[in-house]
């Protein structure tokens, strides 16, 4: 299965000169790019790794995109994705965030059924991969 | 006005003198603010007219009372302070009329309303009355909660960033047994969109009862869920015919796990109030379907502008509103939308009168509404839909959806993929207006989907005059 979080999942990966569209789109909106990455995909982990702190006071987009090409040299079998931050009134918050890596492999979620009282369903969404320890999820 | 005595003599006086007319008032920043359309009866001086909505919607009935006298009357009077002629309909007037804020009860949409909206659209000396616009002070503003929500934080919650979000309305609306119901709701889900919905008069009827909808439903989100990796919800709809039956219903939604629920217009001011302060204590998203409207919305002449509803309801506390399509089935003129929008959104809403905005508005930090755009809108109006209702939008296609020839699973991936692709080519500064139909024939050719969507649909459009239009148009300025 291809997980489908992120603004542009439900296209062909995007190649480098795409994704450096993108971030020159943020830049030109005085967003603040970031990188992060993760092995753990589930739709409520809202916490993926930092790859350094958001680029506040970058101009240049080719300055992001190296910082992409850093991360998925290091962490190759991870989720990364861009995230562009809008620190302005009435928003500070994420404006922009799509997926820029993925593991070769993506086995997927499992769903969880506990049968509780009447006919009440306790629902848990379980990715296959994230059951391994950390680091070893994506070999 | 005279003496005191000559003011307050037993009988009748035109409101005009009795004072709710005053030329050279100056509103405070604490006013209220409302500028209503008046079409006077022939032989109505339309100063008069405006003074009596003013009377008739604040202290006056038809008759001098003494009672007055016990009272500090000119305070608790509305002022009419203006009155402007239409432009282009000969006897109709836009008259601004000032309310001080002693007049009402903090955090009460049901007492705003009860005189803004109470006997005057009755009045007999009027042949109708529209009310157009309000200014709400902030002074008000702070005594109501507004979103529980609100666009920033349900984005966060959902996880989704940088695009409209999609949904669709189960269909047909009616005579679907819970468990094929909860099928389309997860083909839909699992196919691309984020939400489904129930339409506004599913509630539970003999053919599906709510809790069965509502089991069913959460099983269709919660796979959706899992077979995509994405958060996905199903707007379930609590609306019933007491209190005590929509806190059933959604204290079940909750114990499900849903992270959205549904309410109609038509339960009135109140319980929307009371489904917004549950939605709040019970973290949940509160959507608002605009059920019963156009009854007194979309005529021009007569009833209240869709705008001051959505002022309402962001001040009554929803975090979805149904806000017109422009594009689709229903009524909506491009610059009246875009105005309705303004006030959904911003956290400032600049006058533009253009845009049937009267009045500067302040939102004061409430929280912002998320327009939803549903009712007759497909694939291959993307271009459109994104250049006139932009980023925070929800776009929902339920026939463009369910009705696609592949399938609804196929459905749903050509309304995603149409947004995506456009939504990306929009910030590689393409010209999305002009480009549209291009960049998705171009998509069309990888996603055999949409390519369907775009030649079943491809010649589908509402195009009709709109009744609710602004009656300012831009002039040219020299340079």
């Amino acid at each position: 299965m291809k997980i489908t979080q992120g603004t542009f999942s439900f296209l062909p990966e995007l190649t480098d000169k795409e994704i450096t569209a993108q971030i020159q789109y943020a830049l030109d909106q005085g967003w603040a790019v970031s990188v992060e990455y993760t092995d753990d995909p589930h739709p409520r982990n809202y916490y993926w790794d930092m790859w350094g702190n958001p680029m506040f006071d970058l101009q240049d987009a080719a300055g992001a995109l190296d910082e992409v090409r850093a991360a998925r040299k290091a962490h190759p079998q991870t989720y990364i994705r861009v995230n562009a931050f809008d620190a302005t009134r009435g928003f500070e918050t994420t404006r922009l965030s799509f997926i820029v890596n993925r593991p070769t492999n993506e086995p997927g979620y499992g769903l969880v059924r506990q049968e509780a009282d009447g006919r009440n369903i306790r629902y848990t969404t379980e990715s296959y991969a994230a059951k391994a320890p950390e680091g070893r999820r994506y070999e | 006005m005279g003496t005191p005595a000559e003011r307050y003599k037993s009988g009748v006086m035109p409101y005009a003198k009795m004072g709710y007319w005053d030329a050279d008032y100056e509103p405070k920043d604490t006013d209220v603010i409302a500028l209503f359309r008046i079409t006077p009866q022939d032989g109505v001086d339309p100063i008069e007219a405006a003074a009596a909505v003013a009377g008739e919607s604040s202290t006056a009935t038809w008759t001098v009372v003494w009672t007055d006298r016990l009272t500090a009357c000119e305070l608790y009077r509305a002022k009419a302070y203006r009155v402007d002629p239409v432009p282009g309909n000969p006897g109709q007037f836009f008259s601004y009329i000032a309310y001080d804020l002693a007049l009402f009860e903090e955090g009460s949409i049901a007492n705003l309303t009860a005189s803004i909206i109470g006997n005057v659209f009755g009045f007999k000396p009027l042949k109708a009355l529209r009310l157009e616009d309000m200014r709400i002070p902030v002074a008000y503003l702070k005594t109501f909660q507004g979103p529980p929500t609100g666009i920033v934080v349900e984005r966060e919650r959902l996880d989704k960033f940088g695009r409209p979000l999609l949904g669709a309305t189960t269909k047909p609306k009616l005579g679907l047994s819970a468990k094929n119901y909860g099928r389309v709701v997860y083909e839909a889900l699992k196919g691309g969109l984020d939400f489904v919905k129930d339409d506004e008069n599913i509630n539970s009827q003999p053919f599906m009862h709510w809790r069965d909808r509502f089991l069913f439903c959460m099983e269709a989100v919660n796979k959706a869920a899992a077979a995509t990796g994405e958060v996905k919800g199903h707007y379930l709809n609590v609306t019933a015919g007491t209190m005590e039956d929509m806190y059933e219903r959604a204290d079940f939604a909750k114990q499900l796990g849903s992270n959205i629920v549904m309410i109609d217009l038509v339960i009135g001011y109140t319980a929307i109030q009371s489904m917004s302060k549950w939605a709040r204590r019970n973290d949940m998203i509160l959507h608002l379907h605009r059920a019963g409207h156009g009854t007194y919305t979309r005529q021009k002449t007569h009833g209240v502008s869709f705008r001051v509803i959505a002022k309402w309801m962001r001040m009554a506390g929803v975090d979805h509103i149904h806000a017109g399509t422009v594009v689709g089935k229903l009524e909506g003129d491009p610059n009246v939308i875009k105005g309705i929008y303004s006030i959904c959104r911003d956290s400032f809403t600049r006058k533009n009168l253009e845009q049937g905005v009267f009045f500067d508005q302040d939102w004061a930090g409430l929280r912002k509404v998320m327009p939803v755009a549903s009712g007759g809108i497909h694939a291959g109006q993307m271009h459109q839909l994104i250049t006139y209702l932009g980023e925070d939008v929800v776009l929902q296609f339920g026939g463009g959806t369910i009705g696609h020839p592949q399938g609804i699973q196929a459905g749903a991936t050509a309304n995603r993929v149409a947004l995506e692709v456009m939504i990306k080519a929009r910030n590689e500064g393409r010209d999305i207006w002009n480009e549209g139909p291009q960049i998705l024939a171009e998509a069309a050719k990888w996603c055999s989907p949409l390519n369907a969507a775009l030649q079943v649909w491809k010649d589908v459009t509402f195009d009709y005059t709109s009744t609710d239009t602004a009656d300012f148009v831009p002039t040219a300025t020299a340079s």
